[in-house]
């Protein structure tokens, strides 16, 4: 699937909720169903500034896609880490740069875009388009 | 007579707002505390009517101006039961002041001194001494604290030497709210001659200190806790020690005469004002002063200790909560965490439900090293608060809990 399908298939499952408790119950779920990052990437170089919690993201090249763990101290943390790894991890690094992040909008989490917010989901969508830059040049 | 909470939150305009869809419930008093519309309006008239820059002025406008300003002052002198007016310098706030202080006290040292701080400290009362140990080859020591987020005034008292030139311990922890025994720490230091800074930002709203009683040499205050603006607060010093101090900023408004040759500073405060002050803030701060006088520190403490308790004892009904800081003298502050859950998640489900509270380190890394957590989460609270919020706390701790579990 492309990163916009599966940003739209999101978005969909996200409308199915009515109120916040249950889109924060979701995001709950998906933080405690991402795949572990292994122990040794969780090292503090991989840790992304900004954020109240610790979040580490490492990723690999496989087979021309960028592949994406990640983990958090918080569930919340995590939760939005799985969302954005689900749409960007297993792409190409070529759409992972043009792709948009629009959808954070439509699922109801815009108040965790503000770049001062303690989260930092700022900080890792840019740390995931760094990956992609450096990978990109890589495979110039 | 106890408190009328009804009539107090309704002098507080932002307390109707709604968050998230939710009422307010806002317990992130040690932060910042919100502002009564007494403040307000003295903000309000000062730019409607005599907003001018001070001292020096010839038109009307200024000398109202200054007048006000000066006013705030006498009000701030009052309150802290301070013997001269010009021993309130007034500062941009807290971190200002003890920057201030540190800045020039490290000019008064020799390689070798020793100066003492405690494992209770914010950040600001930390960094402005590191910094000016580096400079001076000073030697910073530290009061280590207890598991209950006490001092160990044991320790204290053996850091205590010929060497020690400079104690500096807050009031009252930001972190967790213990109320420290400023009256031991500043006498113990003075028998050995040792000056003594007490950080007041997290007392001020609380407790209102007689400052000649204490005999402290420097007390440091920042108004926006204690129902003022932010942007500013107040240095107390005694008159010898300001003396001491080289300037810290030069400028406008510190000056005597200025040639090229050489310049001589202005008598006290003004050396130490540098530039155009927070005029506005002064007065204002002067009005919440007033504010919190005519509702009485009596009352206050005694209601928020009532908040305290019975927030305590609600809290501690949930299962895995932990409750840091456990002081049997402390303010209305209850720093905690419930099991594993980061306190980053309570904090934000919290949010959600329109209640206002502070997680993470607090400015006191040291302090949550100790206790090995990434942080707490932070409920604070003020006179304006009520029973039924903390029921609203406590309900959303434990839905907060339920959903992370």
């Amino acid at each position: 699937m492309s990163i916009q399908e599966i940003q739209n298939e999101i978005v969909e499952e996200f409308s199915l909720f009515d109120d916040w408790m249950q889109r924060y119950e979701y995001m709950i779920e998906l933080g405690k169903s991402l795949p572990l990052i292994e122990d040794q990437y969780k090292m503090d170089e991989n840790i992304i500034k900004g954020c109240q919690s610790r979040v580490w993201v490492h990723a690999e090249l496989n087979d021309d896609k960028i592949v994406f763990t990640a983990d958090s101290d918080a569930i919340i943390t995590k939760g939005i880490i799985a969302i954005l790894i689900r749409a960007f991890s297993h792409q190409h690094p070529k759409d992972i740069l043009d792709a948009n992040t629009d959808f954070i909008d439509e699922i109801g989490l815009k108040e965790h875009l503000s770049p001062t917010r303690a989260n930092g989901l700022v900080s890792m969508i840019k740390q995931l388009k760094m990956y992609a830059i450096a990978y990109q040049t890589q495979l110039n | 007579m106890g408190l009328n909470i009804e009539k107090i939150r309704a002098d507080f305009p932002i307390l109707d707002r709604k968050v998230n869809g939710q009422q307010l419930a806002y317990f992130d008093n040690a932060a910042t505390s919100q502002t009564p519309r007494q403040v307000i309006n003295s903000i309000v008239k000062y730019y409607e009517t005599i907003n001018a820059n001070i001292h020096r002025g010839v038109h009307t406008l200024s000398q109202e101006a200054t007048d006000a300003y000066e006013a705030g002052r006498e009000k701030v002198r009052k309150h802290f039961n301070v013997q001269h007016s010009h021993e309130i310098i007034f500062t941009s706030g807290t971190t200002h002041s003890i920057n201030l202080v540190a800045s020039g006290f490290g000019s008064l040292l020799q390689k070798g001194d020793e100066i003492i701080v405690s494992a209770l400290e914010h950040h600001s009362n930390i960094v402005p001494w590191q910094m000016m140990c580096e400079k001076t080859g000073v030697v910073l020591k530290v009061i280590p604290m207890t598991l209950s987020g006490e001092l160990d005034m044991e320790k204290y008292t053996q850091l205590l030497s010929a060497k020690t030139k400079l104690v500096f311990v807050n009031h009252v922890s930001n972190a967790l709210g213990t109320i420290n025994p400023i009256e031991k720490i500043i006498s113990q230091a003075h028998e050995i001659g040792a000056a003594v800074l007490i950080d007041g930002a997290q007392a001020a709203p609380h407790i209102k200190a007689d400052l000649q009683e204490l005999d402290v040499d420097f007390y440091t205050v920042s108004a926006h806790k204690i129902c003022g603006p932010t942007g500013v607060g107040i240095l107390y010093g005694k008159e010898e020690w300001l003396r001491k101090l080289p300037p810290y900023q030069g400028g406008g408004e510190m000056i005597a005469e200025v040639t090229f040759e050489e310049t001589t500073y202005a008598d006290l405060p003004h050396k130490f004002e540098a530039g155009t002050p927070n005029i506005c803030g002064g007065i204002a701060f002067g009005a919440a002063l007033d504010y919190m006088n005519q509702i009485g520190f009596d009352k206050v403490a005694s209601y928020e200790h009532e908040l305290l308790t019975y927030a305590t004892e609600k809290l501690l009904e949930i299962d895995g909560l932990k409750i840091y800081g456990e002081s049997l003298q402390k303010t209305a502050v209850i720093s905690f965490n419930v099991g594993n859950i980061h306190p980053y998640d309570i904090g934000t489900l919290l949010d959600k439900m329109g209640i206002a509270v502070r997680t993470g380190h607090h400015c006191a890394q040291p302090i949550m090293d100790y206790f090995q957590i990434p942080g707490t989460i932070r409920a604070s609270f003020s006179f304006y608060n009520t029973f039924e919020e903390i029921d609203r706390l406590v309900g959303g701790v434990k839905k907060s809990v339920m959903m992370l579990s």
